[in-house]
């Protein structure tokens, strides 16, 4: 039973981790992360890499609709930016692939700070429809700026290469995948304790009252615009290291929704919700895939009605969150904490 | 390339005639809108749902046309109830995204329940539409779009004389303005949003036959909701009269984009109309312009 958390300075009141036990397990998750490759096959290891460029994205994301409150539908068209840069620098002047990535969440978050500056005259659902509306344009520069995207048939990526290693495989990409998905993830978290973040929250309760208290909101919600896609765009350039080709077909608009739904369902507004959201959305498809194939033996159909009842399920997950549980697992994860907290007491 | 000025014509009544099922489909939109203040991404789908049923009825039991209508229209307005009780009701009183973000889910569900049933393979209507050409002039239009055009014309002026004088048009434009106003003078205001989300489901599903008859349905026809939207907000939220005008004019810039410039330029060009109206005019061109206070 923890008594109590009490505080001698702002400073440790507004820490990364408040208790020990936070320190400790951090650690032990930092260690999980790099004994994980030692047991993974080459599947898991896939999935985990996937998982981890899906934490990047819907983090971003989070940050732009769950902490700015600026809701988007474009969030995917960001990462195809970010996967085409990668594609283009990367094929045509063979650059270093940490230079790839950087660049990769530059482009996506000037274009993401250019598609953000509607956001100051519409709000709410228009801007959300006006960012779907930027992603079918961006659509359209993918399918017909030929000479740099492919057109039709896109961009073979080349291996990612760091120091003459050649990350082929999933479980070679993980070294980068994984330290780079803690270090972005541990960024937001900290943005939300500078005076940058604080004013995307308060632009967020209430943008007026944001406005009057000093806070310019042309400059702080481009600024989210930007910061978002940033983290698209590296997630996008990832992406495009692990499946190796670019096309425009990689990041439909179905896409954006599916980061939307990650970042309800996980917790709107909290960093781990993100993390939460982009796992359980990532592997609920592959329990479905294997719950197909376990009834195979009495349903022999199981798998032909495999895609609709996952599109069902889908379609249920985001509805049955939103009715009950509002806050997502973020707020699960928050009782279950207290409840241990608090033991042996009732909450 | 000389454009004949034949070829413009044909190409625009082409064009109204897809765009009158876009205005229908956007009235559907914006009866729910006026009356819950919900954005119903889904319409499109249950446009969708709309035409499938009508291909079970008129297809799979075979019944005649006359009784597979109307059969459509009364399934159309359950699933609408079904929908605003389960879904709508609950959410209500919460912001309005997360209202938003449940009809992205119930746009999943309606497409898994109708692959799940029909499978994911394009089908075609049972022909019920005249077959004779229609000449206007000079003028060729095909059959389908002419007659399509003159039910759903039929359709919306019958919406708009009912909104305007009957009882229960009055009680929803009451609702849509005040709600508390509205039920203090006896108004009952949850059965007018159960009401209007069955009225727009029939609305839809009448757009979906229609627009199943012109060009086939599938489980992703449902896209077609997308071009609504972007009429919708053109238009207006609010403004059936916004819907309607949007409707023919983005349905005739499709058209024209289309036959003049080539297929992959019609999304770029109503995406760029778009963006330029919520830019200069963010309520869109008829749509209420809400105030914000503190």
């Amino acid at each position: 039973m923890r008594v109590a958390t009490a505080k001698e300075s702002y400073a440790a009141d507004q820490g990364l981790f408040k208790t020990d036990t936070q320190k400790v397990w951090f650690g032990l998750l930092l260690a999980a992360l790099v004994l994980f490759p030692l047991h993974g096959s080459n599947y898991w290891m896939f999935l985990a890499v996937l998982v981890m460029i899906n934490i990047i994205s819907t983090t971003g994301l989070n940050i732009l609709t769950g902490y700015t409150g600026q809701v988007s539908l474009g969030h995917a068209a960001f990462m195809a930016v970010g996967a085409y840069t990668v594609a283009f620098f990367d094929g045509r002047f063979d650059t270093p692939v940490l230079l790839n990535l950087v660049l990769a969440g530059a482009v996506a978050a000037f274009i993401g700070y250019l598609v953000g500056l509607p956001s100051l005259r519409i709000k709410g659902l228009y801007l959300a429809i006006a960012t779907l509306a930027a992603s079918v344009i961006l659509g359209f520069i993918f399918l017909n700026w030929t000479p740099v995207t492919g057109g039709l048939r896109g961009l073979n990526v080349p291996t990612a290469t760091i120091a003459g290693i050649e990350l082929a495989t999933p479980d070679r990409l993980y070294w980068l995948v994984m330290p780079i998905t803690v270090i972005m993830v541990l960024a937001a978290k900290n943005l939300f304790r500078t005076r940058v973040g604080r004013a995307f929250i308060a632009i967020r309760d209430r943008d007026i009252s944001a406005e009057i208290i000093g806070i310019s909101l042309l400059k702080y919600k481009l600024t989210s615009f930007a910061i978002s896609s940033f983290y698209a765009g590296v997630a996008g350039g990832l992406w495009a290291y692990l499946f190796r080709v670019v096309t425009p077909e990689s990041f439909p608009a179905l896409a954006s929704i599916f980061f939307l739904a990650a970042v309800i369902v996980g917790g709107a507004g909290t960093i781990i919700g993100g993390i939460f959201g982009a796992v359980f959305m990532t592997l609920i498809p592959e329990f479905l895939k294997l719950a197909a194939t376990a009834v195979v033996p009495w349903f022999p159909d199981a798998p032909i009605y495999l895609a609709p009842v996952r599109a069902i399920i889908f379609g249920l997950l985001i509805i049955g969150f939103l009715i009950f549980e509002p806050m997502g697992l973020a707020e699960m994860w928050r009782r279950t904490r207290r409840y241990f907290a608090l033991w042996p007491f009732r909450t | 390339m000389a454009i004949e000025f034949i070829d413009i014509v044909e190409t625009s009544l082409a064009g109204l005639g897809t765009g009158s099922l876009m205005a229908l489909t956007g009235v559907a939109f914006v009866i729910i809108y006026k009356a819950t203040k919900v954005i119903n991404l889904a319409i499109g789908e249950m446009l969708m749902i709309g035409a499938f049923v009508f291909y079970g009825f008129s297809a799979g039991l075979a019944l005649p046309i006359w009784a597979s209508v109307p059969a459509t229209l009364v399934v159309a307005a359950l699933i609408g109830g079904v929908i605003e009780r389960t879904m709508i009701r609950p959410l209500l009183k919460d912001n309005p995204v997360s209202v938003f973000m449940v009809t992205i889910g119930l746009t999943s569900v309606l497409i898994g329940v109708v692959e799940l049933v029909w499978s994911a393979e394009p089908r075609r209507l049972p022909e019920f539409l005249p077959q004779q050409p229609v000449l206007l002039g000079d003028a060729f239009i095909p059959s389908k779009t002419a007659y399509s055009f003159l039910i759903a014309s039929a359709v919306m002026a019958v919406l708009i004389t009912v909104f305007a004088f009957w009882r229960g048009g009055i009680a929803l434009r009451a609702t849509a303005t005040d709600r508390a106003a509205a039920s203090s003078v006896g108004i009952d205001v949850p059965g007018v949003f159960s009401f209007s989300w069955m009225l727009a489901a029939t609305v839809a599903a009448l757009a979906g036959i229609l627009v199943g008859s012109v060009g086939g349905i599938s489980s992703a026809m449902g896209l077609f909701g997308l071009s609504v939207f972007v009429v919708v907000i053109v238009g207006g939220l609010d403004s059936i009269l916004g819907a309607l005008i949007a409707g023919l004019f983005i349905g005739w810039l499709e058209a024209m984009v289309g036959r003049f410039l080539g297929g992959e330029f019609k999304l770029l060009a109503t995406f760029s109309i778009l963006l330029i109206v919520l830019v200069v005019r963010p309520y869109g061109l008829f749509g209420t312009h809400e105030i914000e206070r503190l």
